[in-house]
């Protein structure tokens, strides 16, 4: 498999502070990576460096094969997106949500998508007009990653999505994150602690100190 | 003219101050300071204006109207940066809006024949505009710092879907020209019922016929409501873009 996202000597720090060290890291096309480690490591200051979300302070980050620079931060983001362990929903209602993907992109809203989405994960038409406040924690997730995906990224980026989630949600989102990574093809980097999900991985990363290793 | 304030009635009008003063003491406010600079300063610069006023509107000079106007604008400009702190470019950004405002609807009062272009209109109407513009877009400055802070997560996940800067923020942006705007339609709508504003009031003790005063006070209600909206719009849609680095990532 060709490498789709290429980490080289990937450093950030925020003023004395070093947060990673030289990350080097080569992400095939189509895996599956789950990245673990100690809370405070930096697993989540790298996903975020992946994302665009901030900058590296040094090294150099490919995705496509060409640098992370070449491209609109924007579009960017809508090829390698990136989903909150607690999502803010926005608006106030599931439809306000699922709607925000066509709004940024100009484009009418594709209720038959939008509602295809929402069975796989085991919501129904009727969500669509559910307030916010009134979502179950796993809705919520549910709801917040069906906005990542409406339309397909190249690659998804998960940062604890499942942590806090009862088991029948979690089942949920590791068969559609499955669905997504085997049958259409979505890169997934994935941070967690559930060893449900590490066996899963295609490739087990772990953050130590700022330093990226490989999992055991 | 039935104008009765002299130099001895306002020096017993400043007891009044007294009563501030009192209060602040009484109950440990930490503002007599404040107070007494405040009244020194208005006293102060008061007597300056009343002098400078004096001249302008004796000598009649084009470009004498549009320095004091220029000053005024300035001024104006400088206090409502002091409310966008942290806001990079804030004050050309309140020098922009503020000109804008005051300039767009200074315009259609001269061209409707509300006001003559001479300088005792255009400087003390360009005072009243400046200076609600100023309050308002202060607001704004403020409202953005605060929801930018407040709403941070909800900015980053908007980024983090591939929303444009306009589109990420435009929720905070449509609230901070709302908090711009509130104070000058709260008014309108309280106009003549709970205050009796300053222009009208003015023209009613200068001895003008009330129904007379109220076709003045209602103009100055329809160019505040011009002035505020302009001056919180363009500083809101001139100022969001500073909340994000070049790479489109909130800083």
């Amino acid at each position: 498999m060709t490498a789709l996202m290429t980490l080289e000597q990937v450093n950030y720090r925020v003023g004395d502070k070093q947060i990673l060290h030289d990350v080097n890291w080569e992400i095939p096309a189509g895996a599956h990576v789950t990245l673990t480690g100690p809370s405070g490591s930096g697993k989540s200051t790298l996903l975020r460096i992946i994302a665009s979300m901030i900058s590296k302070t040094s090294g150099e980050l490919f995705f496509d094969g060409r640098p992370i620079e070449d491209y609109d931060p924007i579009a960017y983001r809508r090829q390698v997106s990136y989903c909150f362990q607690q999502p803010t929903l926005f608006g106030a209602t599931v439809e306000d949500n699922v709607a925000f993907p066509y709004q940024i992109r100009k484009l009418p809203v594709d209720s038959a998508h939008v509602l295809e989405a929402l069975t796989y994960v085991g919501l129904t038409e009727q969500t669509l007009h559910q307030k916010v406040t009134d979502l179950s924690g796993g809705e919520r997730q549910r709801v917040a990653l069906i906005r990542n995906i409406l339309f397909l990224p190249k690659v998804l980026l998960l940062d604890e999505v499942t942590a806090g989630l009862d088991e029948g949600n979690k089942t949920i989102i590791h068969d559609w994150l499955r669905h997504l990574n085997q049958d259409r093809g979505v890169t997934t980097i994935m941070i967690t602690h559930d060893t449900q999900e590490i066996a899963a991985a295609s490739q087990l990363m772990r953050v130590v100190n700022g330093r990226l290793e490989v999992g055991k | 003219m039935n104008l009765a304030v002299n130099n001895t009635s306002l020096f017993l009008a400043a007891m009044l101050v007294l009563v501030a003063l009192g209060i602040s003491l009484w109950q440990k406010l930490g503002l007599d300071k404040d107070i007494v600079v405040g009244v020194v300063r208005a006293v102060v610069q008061l007597f300056i204006v009343g002098y400078l006023l004096k001249y302008i509107f004796r000598v009649n000079n084009l470009w004498l109207t549009l320095a004091m106007m220029g000053f005024i604008i300035f001024n104006a400009a400088w206090n409502a940066k002091k409310r966008g702190a942290g806001i990079d470019h804030a004050l050309p950004i309140s020098l922009l809006a503020i000109l804008a405002s005051t300039g767009v609807t200074l315009g259609v009062l001269v061209l409707s024949g509300a006001i003559k272009f001479i300088p005792s209109q255009m400087i003390p109407i360009s005072g009243m505009i400046a200076s609600n513009s100023m309050v308002a877009i202060g607001l704004a400055f403020r409202s953005l710092n605060s929801q930018f802070h407040d709403q941070r997560q909800g900015v980053l996940e908007r980024l983090a879907l591939g929303a444009n800067l306009l589109d990420a923020s435009i929720a905070i942006v449509r609230e901070a020209i709302r908090t711009g705007m509130a104070p000058t339609i709260d008014s309108a709508k309280t106009v003549g019922l709970v205050s009796l504003p300053g222009m009208m009031s003015g023209l009613i003790f200068a001895g003008v016929d009330p129904v007379r005063a109220i076709k003045y006070q209602i103009m100055v209600t329809f160019m505040l409501l011009s002035a505020t909206s302009l001056g919180s719009i363009i500083a809101c849609y001139l100022a969001y873009r500073n909340f994000y680095n070049a790479q489109k990532q909130l800083k």
